[in-house]
């Protein structure tokens, strides 16, 4: 092992109160100006960006539902042409799925893991810098293309061989699989930021069963993205690389299989599901133990349900093709695995009720969300159990029922939760509290919004209305119910403008927060509102599952790290046991070169395989700059 | 109750049910499959609305049971705790023995649904952006016929169709008679189905196939078994000529203008193969892959610009002077 | 809130090594899903031998002898990886410069042979699915290969410089680490491209 570092220099020991405070902001505060903003490597400043880029993109993807549904409210409407319907809808969908569902969750995993598990930053912070700017410029690559009339029109599944170079001569099919390369490397540097966080920087004493219901939906959520999504890197890559160099992947006069695309596709995209709906149970988790005031009732077969439907998410992706022609043996084989999946969200939805029977409920807004949540999951999944069904899909597959099903189980399932972790967390994150009023009329106008617009939906699949349709004719009988859901859609949509209202008003007005407002009991309520830049003054020691309720008195910390530099706290996996005191690396402009370099270079290799040669010296270079040490006390050690 | 709420309630009630019938719905079957799917579809509706309504009644019975007085967030009874325990992992255990029975009931609708016959009506599918092409393949070519975006069946005979697309994905459904199954280039997939009753069914492409998805229909139209022998002998026989001299005009001018390079009519020097066969188009239902009713007028107003009527179609707009264009849909018309 | 200091990490060391480390779970990570990486690569060419009758498709299968001397490289270079490891821990920094340049030396040789072995595929990229996945998956191991050997290069200049400070012996056995998983990675590949076609 490495020797002990001479005691040279000033640790948090023999400092107190203000001054070890101010001392501690002064190493970890992001520098002022412009060029501090854009060296950032704070986990809650990049979080916050995080999650108002997602938001950014939720509206955009919004606008373009509501386009969808004005174009459908009734027959033959000409307010968009196909041309633009194909476009949107496919934005819309890469939009909700890769710019706003996926990012959102990772964003307040990035804001929150680290104060939940009592660190000073997340692990990687310049990795977490770099993956803020990759997401922002890839979704700015699609946005941009979509006001330069190169929006991909194919779909967010984007299945050969209508992408195909032959079937999308334009680079509409190119820009949407580069997006895709730009988001998951994005995500699966969060993710394994995550991991690794949740590994090794817990507070100690926080064994593996103390650790946050939240922190454990994004440790589980993180590993399905390791694993889920190299299978879309594979297609998007093999993809650009049958259109741009010729390659026979999807060309089966040449060897090739359309189908290869949809396994590969649906590999990643049905474990997606599951990477945004398990951070909205972790959520939920959080937001009813502290409103219904008492732990979350089997705390351990929620995690088992976590874990087993993070395995079992990898088992049931067949079930998005049960009509293109296999086996029949093997489809009614993926319904049971698919049905199976009921079982550990079932689980879950018992144990949240059990907690609601015997708790003491709070009604405030996020309880609200979390119920709204219940009511619209479940029927969901139940739709989804339908779905599963071979003989049943046979009939809604790529109907409006399926349409239905999937915004029951994402907007039900992470949206709302989504909502309430807003009113929940926006105290910790602005240091104000949104209106309580404002937040029951939103409530209550996305609870009726919502099924307004997406009940019908179901009758509409059932009455042969199929999906992706940019109009249909007038004696179809599906007018009637196409205009209510479009009003069901506008009263939703007021629903996000309202929570908008309330943000940019509460930012300003809202009341005072405090340190813990709801009286609840993780460690990010244990630090100001907002946070310092070090988060905690000292790192807590963790004796209880719920330490702020164990101890309300007092926190129990440890002492001994530096002042004078970066420091966080390492320690062991299982037992939280202090290992090591590592350096936490400055702010660096390094992340957003190398985020640019590898742009161009992602950019320029859907124009042409030379951007190989003459992309990858620039990142080299950048990639050198991030590691290359600074001389500072940091990197020095 | 107030008059007012009972009609609102027996028109929220009815709306369902009415919206249930119709030419494409799968709520109203007309085949052996579609009835089986439907029957099965009914199994799973009943135990979701059971298994929803339960849901929502324990959540409101938690939210309105009278609660404990107020106390620490963690003065928690061990025995409670325990006995809901115990509750969670009966209610677990009751989730797997449900959704493995309705594994069950599935696969046995499954089988059903997928069962093949021998004494088949064989058709061959082709999916094209966006148009279908029909072909009835007997063993002598003399008795082999192709037509377009209508498909006439016998009812009560099982009818078997090999699907295999000439572009993209495509999927097959009618939901009046079965569900779909997608036609995949460099893969055959087939489909059977028997349709019980005589009438019209409406199908219509369910996989996104490009910019024209939304208008991929077609018509199925079962028949009579004696009426649909009748309708195959003539689809057998090659088209009319044209009877009077309007018609002959016509004839030479779908020659002379272009139409026949990709429009095939048997018995005719027309015999271009990349658009749908119109041997005999009169006798259809629609034109435009189901878009419009076939009609002098629809055709006329296709024929004249059919990118306006269908926007990216393959169709190429001809100049035509007026007593031209009436000349092709009198000639067009006769193909009966 | 109040808080009551209950222990003192002062003594703790400001760097460790293997699991005791941040970069080495990190690195664990990336591997992880690297590996998944490889695995769905393999899934696909699996895919294909599966639905084509014919495999290789339209071409002979590739010459034998750059995979299977990359093969031998990449076992025997696992010996002077570890040597180097063993010194990092040690600390012994003469060694490490010594280990860090063989096991440059090492990969851009390997790098030089995998030339030889793309201009020995015997099919190229846009003949056929065989030939598009055969490069793909290559190419897909390339990229990790050239990106370590970048690593170690860069690695063996910093420990020849001032910044050769005892926290980069623990870069050192992280570069170690993920040498192995290179050589780990190769070896499914090269049964799966050099000896699938010939069965």
């Amino acid at each position: 092992m490495s020797a002990v570092v001479d005691r040279d220099e000033l640790r948090d020991d023999v400092l107190n109160g203000l001054q070890l405070s101010s001392q501690l902001e002064r190493i970890w505060r992001t520098p002022s100006g412009l060029a501090g903003a854009l060296m950032s490597v704070d986990h809650k400043v990049i979080g916050r960006r995080y999650i108002a880029t997602a938001f950014v993109f939720l509206l955009l993807g919004g606008i373009l539902a509501v386009l969808m549904r004005v174009q459908l409210a009734g027959p033959e409407k000409t307010f968009l042409s196909a041309d633009k319907y194909n476009q949107i809808f496919t934005m819309h969908g890469s939009t909700m799925m890769f710019l706003f569902a996926v990012p959102v969750m990772e964003a307040f995993a990035v804001y929150l893991v680290p104060l939940m598990v009592g660190t000073r930053n997340i692990a990687f912070p310049r990795l977490n810098a770099f993956s803020y700017w990759m997401f922002l410029f890839g979704g700015c690559f699609l946005w941009i293309s979509f006001l330069f009339n190169v929006g991909p029109d194919v779909g967010w599944f984007s299945y050969v061989p209508l992408s195909s170079l032959q079937f999308t001569p334009t680079k509409r099919a190119d820009v949407w699989a580069q997006m895709i390369t730009f988001t998951e490397v994005a995500a699966l540097a969060v993710s394994v930021e995550i991991v690794v966080t949740v590994f090794k920087l817990r507070a100690p004493g926080m064994t593996l069963d103390r650790i946050p219901l939240f922190v454990w939906a994004m440790l589980v959520t993180s590993f399905l993205v390791m694993f889920a999504m190299p299978s879309i890197m594979v297609a998007s890559t093999s993809l650009i690389l049958d259109r741009l160099v010729n390659t026979r992947f999807y060309d089966p006069s040449s060897g090739g299989h359309p189908l290869l695309w949809q396994h590969l596709f649906w590999f990643f995209g049905h474990p997606e599901v599951y990477i945004i709906f398990i951070p909205g149970t972790g959520m939920v988790s959080a937001i009813l133990a502290t409103f219904a005031r008492r732990p979350v009732i089997g705390y351990p077969v929620v995690i088992l349900s976590l874990i087993g439907t993070g395995f079992l998410s990898f088992g049931l992706w067949v079930h998005h093709m049960f009509v293109t022609g296999l086996p029949q043996l093997g489809a009614g084989l993926f319904t049971a695995s698919s049905m199976l999946i009921a079982v550990p969200s079932g689980l879950q939805i018992f144990c949240w009720l059990a907690t609601l029977w015997d708790g003491r409920p709070v009604y405030r807004t996020p309880l609200l969300f979390v119920i709204g949540f219940l009511v619209i999951f479940v029927l969901g999944g139940l739709s989804g159990v339908m779905v599963a069904s071979v003989p049943i899909d046979t009939q809604v597959h790529d109907t409006y029922f399926v349409v239905a099903h999937f915004h029951y189980v994402l907007i039900g399932g992470a949206v709302f939760p989504l909502i309430g972790a807003v009113y929940y967390w926006f105290p910790k994150i602005a240091g104000r509290m949104l209106s309580e009023r404002l937040g029951r009329w939103n409530f209550w106008l996305a609870f009726i919004g919502f099924n307004v617009a997406f009940f019908p939906m179901h009758f509409l699949g059932l009455i042969g209305m199929p999906r992706r349709v940019y109009t249909y004719t007038a004696d179809m009988d599906w007018a009637h119910l196409n205009l209510l859901s479009s009003i069901g859609a506008f009263v939703f949509a007021l629903s996000f403008a309202l929570l908008l209202v309330n943000v940019i008003y509460s930012l300003r007005k809202g009341a005072l927060a405090g340190d813990n407002p709801w009286n609840a009991s993780t460690l990010e309520w244990a630090t100001s509102s907002p946070p310092p830049p070090q988060n905690f003054d000292r790192i807590p020691v963790v004796k209880h599952r719920d330490p702020l309720w164990a101890d309300s008195e007092s926190l129990p910390v440890v002492a001994g790290l530096s002042v004078e530099r970066r420091e966080v706290l390492l320690t062991s996996l299982a037992e939280a046991e202090p290992q090591t005191r590592e350096a936490s690396p400055e702010p660096s402009i390094w992340p957003l070169l190398t985020a640019i370099a590898t742009t161009v270079f992602f950019i320029g290799s859907i124009f042409t395989p030379w951007a190989v040669l003459w992309g990858t010296p620039p990142m080299a270079v950048a990639l050198i700059g991030w590691f290359w040490p600074s001389g500072s006390k940091e990197d020095e050690e | 109750m107030k008059v007012w709420v009972r009609r609102v309630l027996s028109v929220c009630a009815t709306l369902p049910l009415t919206a249930c019938a119709g030419r494409q719905s799968a709520l109203d079957p007309q085949g052996l499959q579609s009835d089986q799917i439907r029957h099965t579809l009914f199994i799973f509706l009943v135990v979701a609305a059971v298994v929803w309504t339960a849901v929502v009644i324990a959540l409101g019975g938690a939210m309105m049971r009278r609660k404990r007085a107020a106390g620490q967030p963690l003065d928690l009874h061990q025995a409670f705790e325990e006995r809901t325990g115990r509750v969670i992992l009966a209610l677990g255990i009751a989730t797997t023995v449900t959704v493995l029975g309705l594994s069950f009931v599935s696969y046995a609708g499954q089988r059903t649904v997928f069962a093949k016959d021998a004494n088949v009506l064989t058709l061959k599918i082709i999916g094209h952006q966006w148009w279908w092409e029909v072909r009835y393949e007997a063993d002598s070519p003399h008795q082999s016929f192709v037509t377009a975006n209508e498909i006439r069946i016998p009812t009560g005979q099982p009818v078997k169709v090999e699907l295999e697309s000439a572009d993209v994905i495509h999927s097959f459904w009618v939901p009046s008679l079965t569900g779909k199954m997608d036609l995949i280039p460099g893969q055959k997939n087939e489909l059977q189905f028997t349709a019980k009753n005589a009438g019209v069914y409406r199908g219509q492409c369910a996989e996104f196939c490009g910019l024209q998805h939304a208008h991929m229909a077609f018509a199925v139209l079962a028949l009579p078994p004696d009426e649909f022998g009748r309708w195959r002998e003539h689809e057998n026989q090659s088209a009319d000529s044209p009877a009077d001299q309007l018609g002959k005009q016509g004839e030479a001018l779908f020659r002379a203008r272009g139409c026949a390079l990709c429009h095939n009519v048997s018995g005719t020097l027309a015999g271009g193969q990349l658009g749908p066969d119109l041997t005999h188009v009169g006798s259809r239902t629609t034109i435009a892959a189901g878009t419009l009713p076939n009609t002098p007028a629809t055709l006329g107003g296709w024929i004249s610009d059919p990118q306006h009527v269908k926007p990216g179609n393959l169709m190429p707009k001809m100049p035509l002077q007026s007593d031209e264009l009436i000349a092709i849909i009198h000639y067009l018309e006769q193909l009966k | 809130m109040r808080q009551t200091i209950v222990r003192n990490v002062s003594e703790l060391p400001t760097y460790g090594y293997g699991p005791r480390s941040g970069p080495w779970w990190g690195a664990m990570g990336f591997m992880a899903l690297e590996g998944m990486g490889f695995a769905i690569a393999i899934g696909t060419y699996l895919y294909l031998y599966a639905v084509n009758p014919n495999w290789p498709i339209g071409a002979a299968p590739p010459d034998l002898w750059p995979g299977t001397v990359e093969a031998a490289v990449y076992l025997m270079s696992i010996i002077p990886n570890e040597i180097t490891n063993r010194a990092a821990h040690r600390q012994d920094l003469a060694k490490v410069r010594v280990g860090l340049v063989v096991m440059a030396l090492i990969g851009i040789a390997l790098l030089v042979l995998r030339g030889f072995e793309f201009a020995h595929l015997n099919t190229r990229w846009d003949n056929s699915a065989y030939g598009s996945i055969v490069w793909l998956i290559l190419g897909l191991h390339t990229t990790h290969l050239a990106t370590d050997v970048g690593d170690t290069v860069v690695l063996a200049v910093l420990m020849f410089t001032r910044h050769a400070k005892p926290r980069r012996f623990s870069d050192v056995t992280d570069n170690v680490f993920y040498w192995n998983f290179v050589v780990l990675a190769w070896l499914p590949l090269y049964a799966l491209l050099d000896w699938v076609p010939r069965l």
